[in-house]
């Protein structure tokens, strides 16, 4: 708005509409009180969209126009000390009145209404054969000084008495002594000391649990979470195993109650039991077992699945550790194999041997892999130690790597091979393929030599 | 035993409770056995898994000249087991749910041979629904299946003689048993039943008599036979049995492979 002056241009680009939007303009030129001008011209020059603190809003001084305000160094007493100390301070005086009443801060002076016994009460109700009279006097004395902080107190009792036990017996005197001075029972029957008592054996359990608590570890806290979680998902299963199970007449219901209040009663044993019939769709297994083994012991938990879903979960498990390229690897493999990668008739038995053979092809694939890294490792090696000698031999074992890591990648499993079914006879005809391999590499070890 | 070795996972809590649990249970259906005859029929067999083997899929006719818009092909959908036995013995019935332009989508079949003929125009999936006796098991089991009624080849000569047919082979396992289902169906041919030791003893299952009396539900004799694909498990076995053998023989080679290279490291370094 300041440059616009300068340039001499119109205040606002709507100069001429202003009489119909006098509101907006008006506000944005004024500059408003309490507020300075820059700041306000910060925010846009309009209105802040929060209601910002009016100074109106502040409280007024309430001061009448007929008051005449002095203020005086006046003496002072408290009745909140006991040894009638006389202070000084400045009081404001209105109309030459001098204030009276306590000193303002003396009502904050609490203290706790301690039950004070006599001594034939103390012969009557409160003998305990653990505490004598001059204790019980003390502890009574300690818990008025101190206000009912048993910490203090403790520390302060002559003889080493804990807590609890100071605790006690203060609770229950203090309870003897009400029920004995009340007309009828009924009467205190309301009063929290009667209604519950102090239960010292309680309250030493529950210290100690809440230190253990404290102080466990981060690896005990993760298993307590755990535990509870797998405790928290059996429940929910049951709850919806209950209702799945309302319209289905079913004989095993005896069964599946003991079981659900056997499992309740057992939360500590974490896995399913055995004979928990999990309600999951009978073709989805749960997917909380990972290992291969197991599954059979999760999947017994079904009552019917299809044998296809079987072998896919365990393929799955078996292949979780292999990354995504593994897997299409494997499957790569299957196929030059000539292996469905669904087997056409899942029997028990084909479904076995397929899941050994994907198996296998994967101990295979990790068994190559090895054997690059270290050849890459060794030839590394070698570059190293054979920088000055020329490079014939080391190119040669590359040249010898790259063909035997060639052989196993490409994997070439025609149809003649696959006709071959006699194993003892293709050991040595693996083995063949060694000699071959020694001469192609003098092909390229020559050819490198003359160019070098 | 992949049951010991779960417990064995959890530290050995799981197999104090799987055994008392066992145990209770046992005590418990010993007592429900005297009460109620049908109740200790409810036996479970542990490590006991039958398997019946299903075959389910569709077979379509195109309807040539009959053909009109709205009515191109005639298919039948259904489940028969594996070699055309009877399937009611497991199965009490089937629901196939087609697609919502058909009215009343969902159709029960109550009784074998588990199958339903419709006409139609379009492709779509078919889901298969297989509801169970009593005493085989609660849960049902969800199979679906891609109706096919065009060929692969899109030559567009269609033959009302030769249909398209797509069927998947497939076993329901069912793990534990009940007593009585297992004593109802060792010797029946539709299902794969495991040896059992002999100190089980079983009711004999049911007469050969009884089931020529009723309704013959397999489908050794069904109008569609001719077209059902045979499912052979020697060819894959013997596949995969193969590929094994290579496999296993590659592993060797590699094996070997790398402790010559690494004796040959050794050597030179």
């Amino acid at each position: 708005m300041d440059a616009k002056d300068i340039l001499g241009l119109p205040k606002t680009p709507f100069s001429a509409p202003q009489e119909k939007k006098p509101r907006p303009q008006k506000d944005s030129q004024r500059k408003p009180d309490g507020i300075s001008r820059e700041v306000y011209a910060l925010t846009g020059g309009l209105a802040p969209l929060m209601p910002s603190v009016d100074v109106s809003h502040l409280k007024r001084h309430s001061q009448a126009d007929n008051e005449k305000i002095t203020w005086r160094w006046l003496p002072f007493r408290s009745s909140a000390r006991t040894d009638n100390l006389q202070l000084y301070h400045w009081v404001r005086i209105v109309n030459a009145v001098p204030p009276t009443g306590d000193y303002s801060f003396a009502k904050y002076n609490k203290s706790v209404d301690i039950v004070k016994y006599t001594e034939e009460e103390y012969e009557k109700y409160l003998t305990d054969p653990m505490w004598t009279k001059e204790e019980t006097d003390l502890l009574f004395d300690l818990c008025e000084r101190f206000d009912l902080r048993f910490i203090v107190i403790a520390d302060r009792f002559p003889s080493s008495r804990t807590v609890e036990e100071l605790k006690d017996r203060y609770y229950s005197v203090s309870r003897q002594i009400l029920i004995a001075r009340a007309a009828s029972s009924v009467d205190v029957a309301g009063h929290p000391l009667v209604k519950e008592p102090y239960n010292a054996t309680q309250e030493i359990e529950r210290k100690r649990a809440l230190s253990m608590v404290l102080s466990q570890t981060k690896h005990q806290e993760r298993k307590d979470a755990e535990v509870l979680a797998e405790a928290k998902r059996i429940t929910e299963s049951r709850i919806i195993e209950k209702g799945a199970e309302e319209d289905e007449l079913h004989v095993t219901s005896t069964e599946g109650a003991e079981d659900t209040e056997r499992a309740i009663i057992d939360v500590e044993s974490v896995s399913p039991s055995s004979n928990n019939q999990l309600p999951t769709a009978t073709v989805a297994p749960p997917t909380a077992t990972t290992d291969g083994t197991s599954t059979p012991a999760s999947l017994r938990l079904l009552r019917v699945y299809l044998r296809t879903n079987v072998l896919d979960q365990m393929v799955q498990a078996a292949s979780s550790s292999a990354g995504l390229r593994t897997i299409k690897r494997v499957e790569q493999t299957l196929q030059d194999l000539g292996v469905n990668l669904k087997p056409k008739v899942p029997t028990k038995a084909v479904c076995a041997e397929h899941l050994e053979l994907r198996k296998e092809i994967l101990t295979l694939l990790n068994l190559q892999k090895q054997l690059q890294n270290k050849e890459a490792e060794v030839s590394s090696l070698l570059d190293n130690s054979f920088t000055d000698i020329p490079s014939t031999p080391k190119r040669a074992h590359r040249a010898v790597d790259q063909d035997r890591s060639f052989i196993p990648d490409s994997l070439s499993f025609g149809g003649e091979r696959v006709g071959k079914r006699d194993h003892k006879r293709k050991a040595p005809g693996r083995f063949s393929e060694a000699p071959p391999s020694p001469p192609q590499s003098k092909r390229p070890r020559k050819f490198k030599a003359s160019d070098g | 035993m992949p049951h010991n070795s779960s417990a064995r996972k959890h530290g050995g809590e799981h197999s104090d409770g799987g055994g008392s649990a066992s145990k209770i249970q046992r005590v418990k259906a010993g007592r429900v056995s005297e009460d109620n005859e049908k109740k200790s029929s409810s036996k479970r067999l542990k490590d006991v898994e039958i398997s019946v083997p299903i075959v389910y899929g569709t077979i379509s006719f195109w309807l040539g000249k009959k053909a009109n818009e709205y009515h191109s092909h005639k298919w039948t959908v259904y489940v028969r087991g594996a070699t055309n036995e009877d399937l009611g013995v497991v199965i009490k019935r089937v629901v196939f749910t087609l697609h919502p332009s058909f009215s009343n989508p969902t159709r029960a079949v109550e009784s074998p041979p588990f199958e339903l003929s419709e006409s139609g125009w379009g492709e779509f999936e078919i889901v298969i629904t297989i509801h169970f006796h009593n005493d085989v098991c609660d849960k049902q089991l969800d199979l679906y299946h891609h109706l096919k009624l065009y060929p692969e080849d899109e030559s567009g000569t269609q033959s009302t003689k030769k249909p398209v047919v797509v069927e998947t082979y497939d076993e329901m396992v069912f793990s534990e048993p009940s007593e009585s289902f297992f004593a109802r169906v060792q010797n029946h041919p539709a299902v794969i039943v495991p040896r059992l030791p002999a100190s089980f003893n079983l009711p004999p299952p049911e007469s050969i008599d009884d089931m020529n009396e009723r309704k013959r539900g397999d489908t050794n004799d069904h109008p569609l036979s001719q077209w059902f694909m045979n499912f052979s498990e020697a060819d894959e076995l013997l596949k995969l049995a193969a590929a094994r053998q290579q496999v296993q023989a590659h592993i060797a080679r590699i094996k070997r492979q790398m402790i010559v290279k690494f004796l040959g490291l050794d050597d030179r370094g």
